[in-house]
């Protein structure tokens, strides 16, 4: 009867099961003792004097890539630029134009969730972020 | 109305309503957010090492790969060194392409019956080709996933992601991966549903992997392009998952907490199910064992010692009798010495 206590080729499957944990365990050990807070995006004191974004901050918070969407298409299709928001302000659609004259500082604002979020958009390979071009 | 696939279809329905309505309860969110996905993880990681060491407990005591190409023999026959492996390092060349590139499956054909009694065997690569799909965008996204693991993310999820968004199609971009996994999974799918052949064999335990990851294919693109998520507050979460203090952070949808209880349910089931053949194929004989029957003796390590009559033996014994009635004996009858009556005492 084959011997139920040995196993086979055990260095292999032991080398085998180790790669296995190390990988899965990965987000364990590779963030060890690192307390990576979220990010606090700068509110300017432009924008503080604003006192509100164009529209809701859990909306913005959550779906500004569509807002910026919408207005990339009306503007560029359409051609049209006002928009006017949920609480009957008028806004002049455009990204270094608007977003960034409240949000002054794109790397203490926009970059800062970006960066933790992983996400790099490619807008700013033709729009200009006043800022850094100073 | 197919048994099986109702069985799964109402299975993850149900588990997609527990953890629709479950978080909406109190202490809901830390349930189905903290407790079930540790309590999974830890139900994965054991299950598959068991699962691994029992079948490494299996002798496999003679070659018996499936060989697709010449073996080695004589010196003026080319042998096919990767088919028909001889050396380890062969072995690793047709592991590593049957892993990534599912060559087996690619040697996939239809048989039938063509013009009344011809039978014919026909090019059929579409399975492969929607595998092939499948797996690797499964992988993809789980790999982009590590940006919510990790601080900082790597410099090579940063890539893959763009590299997935290249189209630049809307805003969030559109990931590609994520649409052809699901794309892939509605094919599979439809395989089995569509070939009557598939669909007999189909089992319960085919349809709801196959469910269960459309349902977290279908939950994520949904939160990432349509109902929304607030994607620095999940970070904040599954980075406090990471490193052990684990919180809620209040405010993300319920979609988000089906996603991760699909997910959960996902790992804690895989062990046991035939998605093991994640951990199996490593482990197959017939894909990872040198073809060397020809050069090498193996031997059977439960070959108990067996009580054998061997001819001689038995010659031996009969050889007498046999030379009386008349038949061929090996060694001939010893010229006996004179028998020497026996002396009684
Ligand atoms: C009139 C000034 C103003 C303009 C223009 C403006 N914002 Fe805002 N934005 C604000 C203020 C003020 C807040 C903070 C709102 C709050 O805390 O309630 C904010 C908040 C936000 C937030 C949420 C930040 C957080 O901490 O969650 C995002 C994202 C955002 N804005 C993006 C944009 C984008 C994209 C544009 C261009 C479409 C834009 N904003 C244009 C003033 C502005
Ligand atoms: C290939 C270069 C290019 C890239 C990349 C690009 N844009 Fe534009 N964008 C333009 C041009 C050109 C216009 C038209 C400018 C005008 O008519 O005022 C425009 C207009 C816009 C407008 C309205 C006008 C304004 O002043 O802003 C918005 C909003 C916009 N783009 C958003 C985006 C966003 C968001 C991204 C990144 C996801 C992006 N764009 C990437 C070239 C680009
Ligand atoms: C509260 C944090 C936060 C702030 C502040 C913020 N973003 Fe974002 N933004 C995000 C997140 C998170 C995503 C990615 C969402 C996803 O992956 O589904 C994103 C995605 C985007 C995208 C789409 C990128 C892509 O490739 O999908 C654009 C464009 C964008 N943000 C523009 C801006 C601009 C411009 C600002 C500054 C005015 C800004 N964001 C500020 C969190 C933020
Ligand atoms: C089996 C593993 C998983 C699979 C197959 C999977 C699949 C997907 C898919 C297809 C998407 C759509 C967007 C994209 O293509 O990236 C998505 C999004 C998402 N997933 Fe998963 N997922 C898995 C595990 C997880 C886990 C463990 C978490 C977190 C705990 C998670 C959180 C999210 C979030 C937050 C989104 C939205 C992303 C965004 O809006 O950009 N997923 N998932």
């Amino acid at each position: 009867m084959p011997n139920k206590k040995k196993i086979y080729d055990k260095g292999a499957v032991l080398v085998g099961l180790c790669i296995f944990v190390i990988v899965i365990t990965f987000p364990f050990w590779f963030n060890f003792g690192n307390a990576a807070p979220a990010p606090e995006p700068k509110i300017s004191d432009k924008a503080k004097a604003a006192k509100e974004c164009v529209m809701p901050k859990e909306y913005m918070k959550m779906e500004h890539m569509q807002l910026l969407n919408e207005w990339r298409d009306t503007v560029v299709r359409d051609a049209k630029r006002i928009f006017v928001s949920s609480s009957g302000k008028e806004f002049n659609m455009s990204l270094t134009n608007t977003c960034l004259d409240c949000h002054v500082e794109k790397a203490e604002f926009c970059d800062k969730c970006h960066n933790y979020a992983s996400v790099t958009p490619y807008c700013w390979e033709c729009h200009i972020d006043p800022k850094e071009t100073k | 109305m197919n048994i099986s696939y109702m069985y799964s279809l109402v299975a993850v329905i149900v588990l997609f309503l527990v953890a629709y309505v479950g978080v909406m309860l109190p202490g809901g969110e830390v349930f189905f957010g903290i407790i079930i996905p540790y309590l999974a993880l830890v139900i994965f990681i054991l299950g598959f090492i068991n699962r691994i060491i029992d079948w490494a407990r299996s002798p496999v005591p003679f070659r018996i790969p499936t060989t697709c190409g010449q073996e080695k023999s004589l010196p003026w026959i080319k042998p096919n060194s990767i088919d028909n492996p001889t050396t380890i390092g062969g072995v690793i060349i047709r592991m590593f392409l049957e892993i990534v590139f599912f060559r087996s499956l690619f040697r996939n054909t239809k048989m039938a019956l063509k013009e009344g009694d011809k039978l014919s065997y026909e090019w059929e690569k579409w399975l492969w080709l929607f595998s092939l799909a499948f797996h690797w965008t499964f992988f993809v996204v789980l790999f982009r996933h590590l940006r919510f693991f990790s601080e900082p993310v790597p410099a090579l999820v940063e890539l893959v992601a763009k590299l997935d968004g290249f189209l630049q199609i809307g805003l969030p971009e559109l990931r590609i991966s994520g649409v052809v996994l699901l794309a892939a999974l509605i094919f599979l799918f439809l395989r089995r549903i569509y070939i009557p052949q598939m669909r007999y064999i189909s089992l319960a335990s085919d349809y709801f992997p196959l469910f269960l990851i459309i349902g977290i294919a279908f939950t994520g693109i949904l939160m990432r392009y349509f109902t929304k998520v607030d994607i620095v507050g999940v970070k904040e979460f599954t980075m406090s998952l990471a490193t052990f203090k684990p919180h809620i952070t209040e405010g993300i949808g319920s979609i988000f907490y089906v996603h991760l209880f699909f997910v959960s349910v996902l790992l804690a089931y895989f062990p046991f199910s035939k998605l093991m053949h994640l951990g199996g194929i490593f482990m197959s004989p017939t894909r990872n064992m040198v073809n060397n029957n020809r050069f090498k003796r193996h031997i059977n390590p439960w070959n108990y010692p067996v009580k054998v009559h061997t001819y001689e033996a038995y010659e031996d014994e009969f050889r007498e009798k046999m030379v009386e009635a008349g038949l061929r004996v090996d060694k001939p009858l010893a010229a006996k010495p004179p028998e020497e009556p026996e002396e009684k005492e």
